[in-house]
Parts: structure tokens; C-alpha cells; sequence
């Protein structure tokens, strides 16, 4: 019954998604997030109708977005990896150091972005890939290494003061359009930060990739079923090992967009980001079990998650109480409909 | 029943060989590390100190944990990573109840076996959560147990109001700290107890064997009569029970509690405990004995690193180092490939 009255509605889904249970996650997730925007702007004013305050959800939340795509392409693949907080922190850190203590350039800083990042998903890679460890254990290990060796390249958190940095940290990309006028009866622009194009840009090259090359189908085949994607011939290992490195550098390079944000390094940064990851990409109708998912789920379980947590925080509930309360009732709750979706449909299998 | 025996002694050799390695380590380094010193502390009696106190004292809520977390490990083939958060939980309940509404109690609200007793039940209902999540709705545990390790602590805050209740009670820092007259850390004896009592119930009960039956194949398992789903519930609501005690041991350690510091990293430990004591993190058999005493190595190595002046935040780059050595160690593929370049080596030994 259920699933009859998604496929009528899915012609646009169709080219989103794949598979019926994608197609079903998928609307959930829109529909939950526009009913939640909607809810927003009845109950806490017109704040959330200007353009401007869409905007500063995407700005604030643009290394969530990157994290959470590299998390969605490991979750399709069938894994896991929970040190891109790590990773984050580890990198903005380090970038910080290098522009203000070592007298680096922003091409150094982002060379070493990219660098971090790529050696934690070479080395995760490799473990859980060709040494068959379990994602968890390997990545809970390098989330905690990340995290101590913050703390071993700098303890105490600071500002940058680099000039091109800051230069580059202040830049706003205009977006023409969605400007609003102010109280003073001026025009005001709308405008995103640069981390949003990369964002976006992120998005839009993995949503390709997942969608229309060998590679992408391959991650769907290994997580769905590694042993028939065995027997089509594709490289289980090498594709699972790809999977962590496109998430270990994607953290790289959120975590130069994060360090780009917020402008200062410190050992306590996304503490808890992987977890909003995981909970964006779930939300976002990525299975768990892998072989389910697509990334404009997950950029919209992004967004549903920051919108929850500025209901939470313009409603003046006590923010560090109440973003962790209701971002782990919301991973519940999507928890516990991907499971009796799954269970429905091995009933349907084995009937 | 040889076999048996030269398998159980084949697994206690990862953590004691660890642990001579440490203690090697530290011997040529440092040899003052095994000294142990009778003094007396602020209340005037008499206590033991030394590095080596310390570990029995801090290892012990450790071992507390790796008794649920083997059970855990070895029934649903994961761990749980809210062990730290459910801490803060229990040790807040324990307060909340203790102090009533007044954050400076001068009397105690209640008894403190009550309120340890509320905080077993809630710490249960907590594992019971888990336990459902993982059992009935077969979310991978990690992930199941994610939603209350980012919920746990401001769960915590919210028991107490966000207040640092401060109990001054000298009676209730005994669980924590020592009992006068007795110089040897009272964790300690919590820790034996608890170890005596799960010794009884693996020895006199099915559940250890049931648990090894889940772990190893649950379809199998539930052919031969056993429910799986039962099982694996039963274990998270036993990790439950260790958590309330852990809880107990931690607050009174500090007759206050913060909820953001408090068993923080606490559930990287319990983890490597079990993976220390050789039990296979992806679930089967298990060795209760080795995990028990891989949660005092772990704490041995904390201990060395605190003495080597490695700040506390940064031990944890040292530790991930540890469990990736030992996960990597255990696996398959490696494991072949060192038993080969053992055979190389010493071929005669490989026959005999």
C-alpha cells in the first residue's frame, strides 16, 4: 500500500534515487525537513523567512555538510567512520600553527588539510579494506588519536591573526537576489562564505559520481551485497578502500572549510561532529546496513538537523542540554524507521 | 578438557605479556614506579601509595567495565560506546538523590544504598534501551549505543538541573577512596566483589555459554533453543548493572561530578580492555579472566604514560596507537603471516 503510493509520486525521485527504499527514506527525510522549516517559521516568528537566515544555516554548517557526504559514500559502502570530528579538529589545528607560528601561506595550509586527511583515510583504508578490521574499531581508533594528537601539536585553543587568512576567512560571496531590507531601510545583501561553494560544489560532484560512473554503482554493489558484487567482478577490497579515502580526505577538507568558519584552532573544535554526520546521513535515508543512500538525502538531513538545533537555540533552550537530547531522539527515531523498513521488506522477500 | 586448558592459558598470555612488558619498561626506566609507601592521609589514617596502588585503585571500575563489555562484545558481535556517558548518568542519579533538591546538602537525603539502588535501576533502563535498539530493532550496537553517548551527559546535566552538587558526607567518599583503617583502596574490594559474583553466575548459570552461542551464530543458536534476541538484551542490561557501580565508585572518588569530564574516554578503555584480553571484538568466545586483567594493564599503561608527563588530553593518541598495534595483531591474515615467519625462524619448535 505504501510502497504503491510512492511509486506514483516517484517519476522525480526516480532520477534522484534508486531503489523504491530509497525513494521512501528520500521523502521522509524532504518532507520532515520542509514540515520542520515551515513549523519554524510559524512558531518561533519571521526570522526563519529571510533568505539571509537559510543562508547562515548553510555558512555554519558547510564542513558538516562536506563530513557528511564522505560519511554517506563509507555508509553505502557498508561501513563506518567516526574520526572526521578528529580529523576536523585535528586539521583546523594544525592549519592554525602553520599559518601563525611556522609563517605559512593558504596554499601550505591547505596542502596540509589535504594531506592530514588523506593519510587517515590511506591508513583506515588499508585496515579495514585489506586487513578486514571492523570500521568501528579501526576508526575509533583514529578519532582518538586525532584528537590526542591536537592536543600534541597545540594545547591551548587560539585565534589566527595571519592577514591573508583572515582576508580569505572574511570573503563573502554575494548571492544576488535574496538580499532583504533591514530596519534601517537598507538594502542588505544575502551572502554565503566560501565553504558553502566548496560545499555545494562537493555535493554536486559526488551526487555525479554516485550516480552515473563504474565507481559510484560499484560502492551501492559492495554495500548491498559484497559477495554478488564479488561474483560481477568488481574489487570488493579496492572499492571499500576507496570508500575511506574519499572520507578521510573529504575530512581534510572540511576541516579547512571548518578552520575557514570559525578562523582560530582549538582541541575541543567539532567535538561531536562525526556524530552529527552519521545522524545527517541517516536522517538523509543512508542505510546502515549498506547499499542504500544518496547524497541529496544527506545534504537535506544536514539541513534538518541544523534547523532543529536553531529551533532548539532561538527557543532559549539551554543549547548544550538540548542539541544533544534532540539530535539523538531525531537519530532514533530514523534508526528505528530504517529498521521496520528493512524488516518489511525481508517479510516481502521471503513471502 | 586439555585442549581446553591450553587454549584458556594461550589467551591470559596477551595481557601478561603486556604487562611484563610494561613493567619492564618501566623497571629500566624508573624503578622507583613499584614503590609503595605507608602514609596516612588528610583524615589521619593509615593508606597505601605508589604507582602501583594507583593502578589497582583507577584500574578497578575499569575491570568493573570490562566485565559487562566482554559479556557485550561477545553476544552481539559490537561494543557499547555510551559506557562513559551512562556513568555520568548513574553518578548524577546517585547525587540527585542523595542531595534532594538542596545542590549543599548538610545531611544526606537519603541512604546511599538507596540511592546506589535507583541508580542501578535507571543505569539498567538505560542498558535496556541499548539493548532493545541492538536485540529487537538490530541496529548495529556502535551505532545504537551512538544516540546515547550524545545524549548521555546533557541527559546527566538535566537529572541535576545543570548544578554541581557537592556532598560532604566523609561516609560516601569511602567507595571511592579507603575505609579507615584499611589501607588498600576500596575499589578495589568492589572490583573482587564483582568479579567473585560474575565468576559464580559464568560458572553455576548457562548465561556464559548461551552468550558464547549468540555470538558465535545466533540463527543456530535460536535452532537450539536459545533466544538470541534475549540474550543480547540480557547482556546490555548487565553492562547496565556494571555501569551504576562504576558510577558509584566515580562519584565518590570526587563527592561532586562534572558532567562533560567525568568518564570521559572511559568506553576507549573498556574496549581495549576486552581487545587486551585477546576476546574477539566481533563477537564468540570470550575469556572473562583476560579481560579482567587486561582493564588493569590499560591502566597500567595510563598510569606509565601520566608518569612519562603526557597530558591527559594526549594520552589518547597513544592509546588509539596501542589498540591499532593489537587489532592489527589479532587479525587473520596477519596472524598467518607471523605464524609463517615464526615457522622460518624456528622450524624445530614449530614441530614440537
Amino acid at each position: 500500500m505504501e510502497s504503491q503510493n510512492v511509486k506514483k509520486n516517484s517519476k522525480f525521485m526516480e532520477w534522484f534515487g534508486g531503489t523504491s527504499d530509497t525513494n521512501l527514506l528520500l521523502t521522509i527525510t524532504i518532507v520532515v525537513f520542509f514540515l520542520m522549516y515551515i513549523g519554524a517559521i510559524l512558531f518561533q516568528g519571521q526570522g526563519f523567512l529571510k533568505p539571509q537566515t537559510f543562508f547562515n544555516i548553510l555558512n555554519a554548517n558547510a564542513a558538516l555538510i562536506i563530513t557528511s557526504c564522505g560519511m554517506s559514500i563509507v555508509m553505502i559502502c557498508g561501513g563506518i567512520d567516526i574520526s572526521v570530528g578528529g580529523v576536523v579538529a585535528l586539521v583546523s589545528m594544525s592549519c592554525a600553527v602553520y599559518l601563525d607560528y611556522k609563517g605559512g601561506n593558504i596554499i601550505g595550509a591547505i596542502g596540509i588539510a589535504l594531506a592530514i586527511g588523506l593519510a587517515f583515510g590511506l591508513v583506515q583504508g588499508f585496515l579495514v579494506a585489506y586487513l578486514d578490521i571492523q570500521p568501528f574499531i579501526v576508526t575509533l581508533a583514529g578519532m582518538f588519536f586525532a584528537r590526542g594528537m591536537t592536543t600534541i601539536v597545540h594545547t591551548a585553543p587560539f585565534n589566527v591573526e595571519n592577514e591573508a587568512f583572515v582576508k580569505l576567512k572574511d570573503t563573502r560571496v554575494v548571492v544576488p537576489g535574496f538580499g532583504s531590507v533591514n530596519k534601517l531601510g537598507n538594502y542588505v545583501n544575502a551572502y554565503v562564505e566560501i565553504g558553502v561553494i566548496v560545499a555545494i560544489l562537493v555535493v554536486i560532484i559526488l551526487f555525479v559520481t554516485l550516480r552515473w560512473t563504474k565507481l559510484g554503482r560499484s560502492f551501492y554493489a559492495v554495500g548491498g551485497n559484497s559477495q554478488s558484487a564479488l561474483m560481477l567482478g568488481i574489487n570488493v577490497k579496492r572499492t571499500k578502500f576507496i570508500s575511506h579515502l574519499i572520507c578521510g580526505l573529504l575530512a581534510g577538507v572540511a576541516g579547512f572549510v571548518y578552520f575557514m568558519h570559525v578562523g582560530s584552532g582549538s582541541a575541543s573544535h567539532a567535538s561531536g561532529m562525526e556524530m552529527n554526520a552519521i545522524a545527517s546521513s541517516i536522517i538523509g535515508g543512508t542505510m546502515l546496513t549498506g547499499g542504500v543512500g544518496n547524497i541529496i538525502g544527506t545534504l537535506f538531513g544536514v539541513l534538518s538537523l541544523a534547523t532543529i538545533q536553531n529551533i532548539v537555540s532561538s527557543a532559549g533552550l539551554d543549547q548544550a542540554w538540548w542539541t544533544g537530547i534532540t539530535i539523538a531522539a531525531m537519530l532514533c527515531l530514523f534508526l528505528v524507521i530504517q529498521s521496520v523498513v528493512m524488516a518489511k521488506k525481508k517479510k516481502l522477500l521471503t513471502k | 578438557m586439555n585442549k581446553g586448558k591450553v587454549s584458556f592459558n594461550k589467551q591470559l598470555l596477551i595481557p601478561i605479556a603486556a604487562l611484563v612488558a610494561l613493567a619492564l619498561f618501566n623497571l629500566i626506566k624508573d624503578p622507583s614506579f613499584f614503590k609503595i609507601a605507608l602514609g596516612t592521609n588528610s583524615a589521619g589514617d593509615p593508606v597505601l601509595s605508589g604507582y602501583l596502588i594507583t593502578i589497582l585503585d583507577y584500574g578497578s571500575e575499569l575491570a568493573i567495565l570490562a566485565i559487562g563489555m566482554t559479556l557485550v562484545t561477545a553476544a552481539s558481535g559490537g561494543q557499547d560506546i555510551s559506557v562513559g556517558a551512562a556513568i555520568a548518568i548513574a553518578g548524577s542519579v546517585i547525587l540527585r538523590v542523595l542531595c534532594g533538591t538542596n545542590s549543599r546538602p548538610d545531611t544526606l537525603q537519603a541512604p546511599i544504598i538507596v540511592a546506589f539502588l535507583v541508580a542501578c535501576v535507571v543505569a539498567m533502563l538505560f542498558g535496556a534501551f541499548n539493548g532493545i535498539l541492538v536485540a529487537y530493532f538490530k541496529i548495529q550496537p556502535m551505532v545504537a549505543t551512538l544516540i546515547l553517548f550524545t545524549a548521555g551527559r546533557s541527559i546527566a546535566a538535566w537529572i541535576n538541573n545543570n548544578e554541581l552538587p557537592i556532598i560532604s558526607e566523609p561516609k560516601f567518599g569511602y567507595f571511592g577512596g579507603y575505609i579507615p583503617g584499611v589501607p588498600i583502596p576500596t575499589p578495589f574490594f568492589i572490583a573482587i566483589i564483582c568479579v567473585i559474583i560474575i565468576m559464580l553466575v559464568l560458572k553455576f548459570t548457562t548465561l556464559g555459554l548461551y552468550t558464547q552461542a549468540v555470538g558465535i551464530n545466533g540463527s543456530s543458536s535460536r535452532l537450539n533453543g536459545i533466544n538470541p534476541q534475549f540474550i543480547k538484551f540480557l547482556t546490555f542490561v548487565i553492562l547496565g548493572l556494571c555501569v551504576a557501580v562504576a558510577g558509584l565508585i566515580k562519584v565518590s572518588r570526587l563527592s561532586t561530578i562534572n558532567y562533560s569530564v567525568i568518564a570521559k574516554d572511559i568506553e576507549m578503555d573498556a574496549i581495549l580492555a576486552v581487545a587486551l584480553g585477546g576476546n574477539s571484538l566481533s563477537g564468540g568466545k570470550f575469556n572473562m579472566t583476560a579481560s579482567i586483567l587486561g582493564a588493569y594493564v590499560i591502566q597500567f599503561l595510563t598510569t606509565t604514560l601520566y608518569k612519562m608527563n603526557v597530558q591527559s588530553d594526549a594520552l589518547s593518541a597513544y592509546k588509539a596507537v596501542v589498540v591499532i598495534i593489537l587489532v592489527v595483531l589479532s587479525t587473520p591474515v596477519v596472524r598467518k603471516k607471523l605464524s609463517q615467519l615464526g615457522a622460518a625462524i624456528l622450524p624445530n619448535k614449530k614441530e614440537a
